[in-house]
């Protein structure tokens, strides 16, 4: 079996849909460690994509004025026990455009595993990015995610990232995202991680919003069980006239895990608000009670509650 | 055999006796209404009765279809059939109305429910329990929820409160819902109009009840502003 069958068998048992690769209409690109397996465009959409000494560099570019039609998917993994994968994306949207991408990180049988992200993202003038990003890690926990981004929002530019990590161990995690967001400009960060065993969870999310009216929204859904931890650090900057921006973490707890959640909110201008909102703690009474009210047990209930926490 | 019998319940906490020696009993099938100013017992029977943690009679038993039930946890109650719609339902993120109408049981038709609850189910299926409704919708979606259980007991803890006046008759007609579906209902209300649907109904006062026996007479004294055990010192009616 190819390391390409292989890779999207091991997508496949993930969840995917294989058949996003025979589909002309659906754009992608596929790499397993720092060997690019796959790779297709559609119209509007300008993808180089390379094999370097240190990893896999890729650049896509979406034309201006170019709506992509159907998700751009990006699968990316390490099939093997031990490997390295760094890859170096600079992402560019040209004003009027928008694409929604779906990126699939997959690492079945990680051990130990290193998969590093570095990304650089161009959002132009009125144009729309969506970016989902589905992990999963395997049962042994032997890896380390590091994945970061630089996203630049032009002026009513929208930015939507989206990254879940619930089935599976996660090992260690280290996410690192800031972005700057223009005049009227709109950016939601979501991230939903669920920690096992000894899991170590780090989101740092900034968001500075830089240009009048920019909106801006951090939302984390942490839930953790037996030695896990988590440190959750989001951060907002409301620095012109009519910015808005909401920093919302919830770690559910139990067992032994450690949760800690830091919001910083500023603002530099008197116009701009930011609020902030966190809750940290075991699964909250009333919503167990009612639940078992329903005839739940209490696992079940707890089991209830953590999973709508992180869909 | 009632299918609900209090005997005798006392409940303090914290050196405060909040139920007294209180004793009720509610029969298979029947709507029982309990009247009562704020703070004398009311919510703190429900949650006895449902088996909320922390909620432990003092003294006395509650007992349920001839069985002591004192020391049974809440989702061993709802097991033997007892439920209950919270004055202030929780909210839940990423459950939809539909999988909460489904929780524990699968057959039920979910929009069957919402339908009876005075909710448009193309409206609110797929919506999220959480914040995004509204007190009043989260509250109908509550009372949905426990009508899909078919309880053998419901107690509806101030069904309407917080829905608006227009739709009372919504809320009368979840109550007879109950009741043709076969259960019974303790039914907490401080508005007359709900009371008067009821088969009987309670005034509770001091911890105790203090008048008892048809839903139209107890509210009628109710009304009167007569307490006869606290002599006005809790519900200030004397």
């Amino acid at each position: 079996m190819s390391d390409l069958d292989l890779l999207m068998k091991a997508y496949g048992e993930a969840g995917g849909d294989k058949a996003i690769l025979e589909n002309n209409e659906i754009a992608h690109l596929v790499a397993s460690g720092h060997k690019l397996l796959s790779m297709k465009s559609v119209e509007g959409l300008e993808v180089e994509a390379r094999e370097t000494l240190s990893g896999i560099s890729v650049k896509v570019t979406v034309k201006e004025g170019i709506k992509i039609k159907n998700p751009v998917h990006l699968c990316f993994g390490v099939l093997h026990k031990k490997g390295t994968q760094k890859i170096k994306m600079d992402v560019t949207l040209e004003k009027n455009s928008s694409a929604h991408f779906v990126a699939h990180c997959i690492f079945p049988e990680a051990e130990k595993v290193r998969h590093i992200m570095d990304a650089v993202v161009k959002i132009g003038e009125n144009a729309e990015m969506r970016y989902s990003e589905t992990h999963y890690h395997g049962l042994y926990g032997g890896i380390e995610v590091v994945p970061k981004a630089v996203v630049r929002i032009a002026n009513s530019g929208r930015y939507f990232a989206d990254f879940t990590l619930v089935d599976g161990r996660v090992g260690t995690l280290d996410i690192d995202y800031a972005v700057d967001a223009g005049e009227n400009a709109v950016t939601e960060l979501t991230a939903r991680v669920f920690g096992h065993a000894s899991d170590d969870i780090k989101i740092k999310e900034k968001v500075v919003l830089s240009g009048e009216n920019a909106r801006g929204l951090i939302k984390t859904r942490i839930a953790l069980e037996d030695e896990a931890s988590a440190e959750v650090t989001g951060i907002t900057e409301g620095n012109a006239a009519g910015a808005r921006g909401h920093v919302d973490c919830l770690e559910i707890v139990k067992d032994n895990a450690v949760a800690k959640a830091v919001p910083i909110v500023s603002v530099t201008n008197p116009l701009a608000k930011v609020t902030h909102e966190a809750a940290i703690g075991s699964v909250d009474k009333r919503q167990l009670e009612t639940l078992m009210a329903h005839g739940l047990t209490p696992e079940e209930a707890v089991d209830v509650i953590v999973r709508g926490v992180l869909k | 055999m009632s299918l609900l019998e209090i005997k005798g319940l006392t409940y303090e906490t914290g050196n405060k006796e909040i139920l007294d020696d209180f004793s009720l009993t509610i029969e298979a099938s029947e709507v029982h209404a309990l009247l009562g100013t704020n703070g004398t017992g009311k919510s703190t029977l429900a949650y006895l009765i449902v088996g909320c943690e922390g909620y432990r009679p003092t003294s006395g038993d509650i007992v349920f279809d001839g069985k002591v039930i004192n020391d049974l946890k809440i989702h061993e109650r709802a097991k033997l059939g007892i439920t209950m719609a919270w004055q202030e339902p929780v909210r839940f993120e990423g459950i939809s109305v539909e999988d909460y109408l489904t929780l524990k049981s699968n057959d039920a038709i979910p929009s069957l429910y919402l339908e009876m609850a005075g909710l448009p189910p193309g409206l609110y299926l797929h919506r999220m329990v959480d914040k995004s409704l509204s007190g009043g919708e989260r509250k109908r979606i509550e009372l949905a929820s426990v009508l899909a259980l078919k309880p053998r007991l419901a107690i509806l803890d101030e069904p309407d409160s917080g829905i608006d006046m227009l739709s009372t008759q919504d809320i009368i007609n979840v109550i007879n819902a109950f009741r043709e579906n076969g259960s019974a209902v303790l039914l907490i209300t401080h508005r007359k109009e709900i009371a008067l649907v009821a088969d009987r109904a309670s005034q509770i006062c001091g911890g105790r009840i203090v008048c008892s026996g048809n839903p139209a007479k107890v509210a009628e004294y109710y009304e009167t502003r007569k307490c006869l055990v606290c002599d006005g010192e809790v519900c200030a009616y004397v």
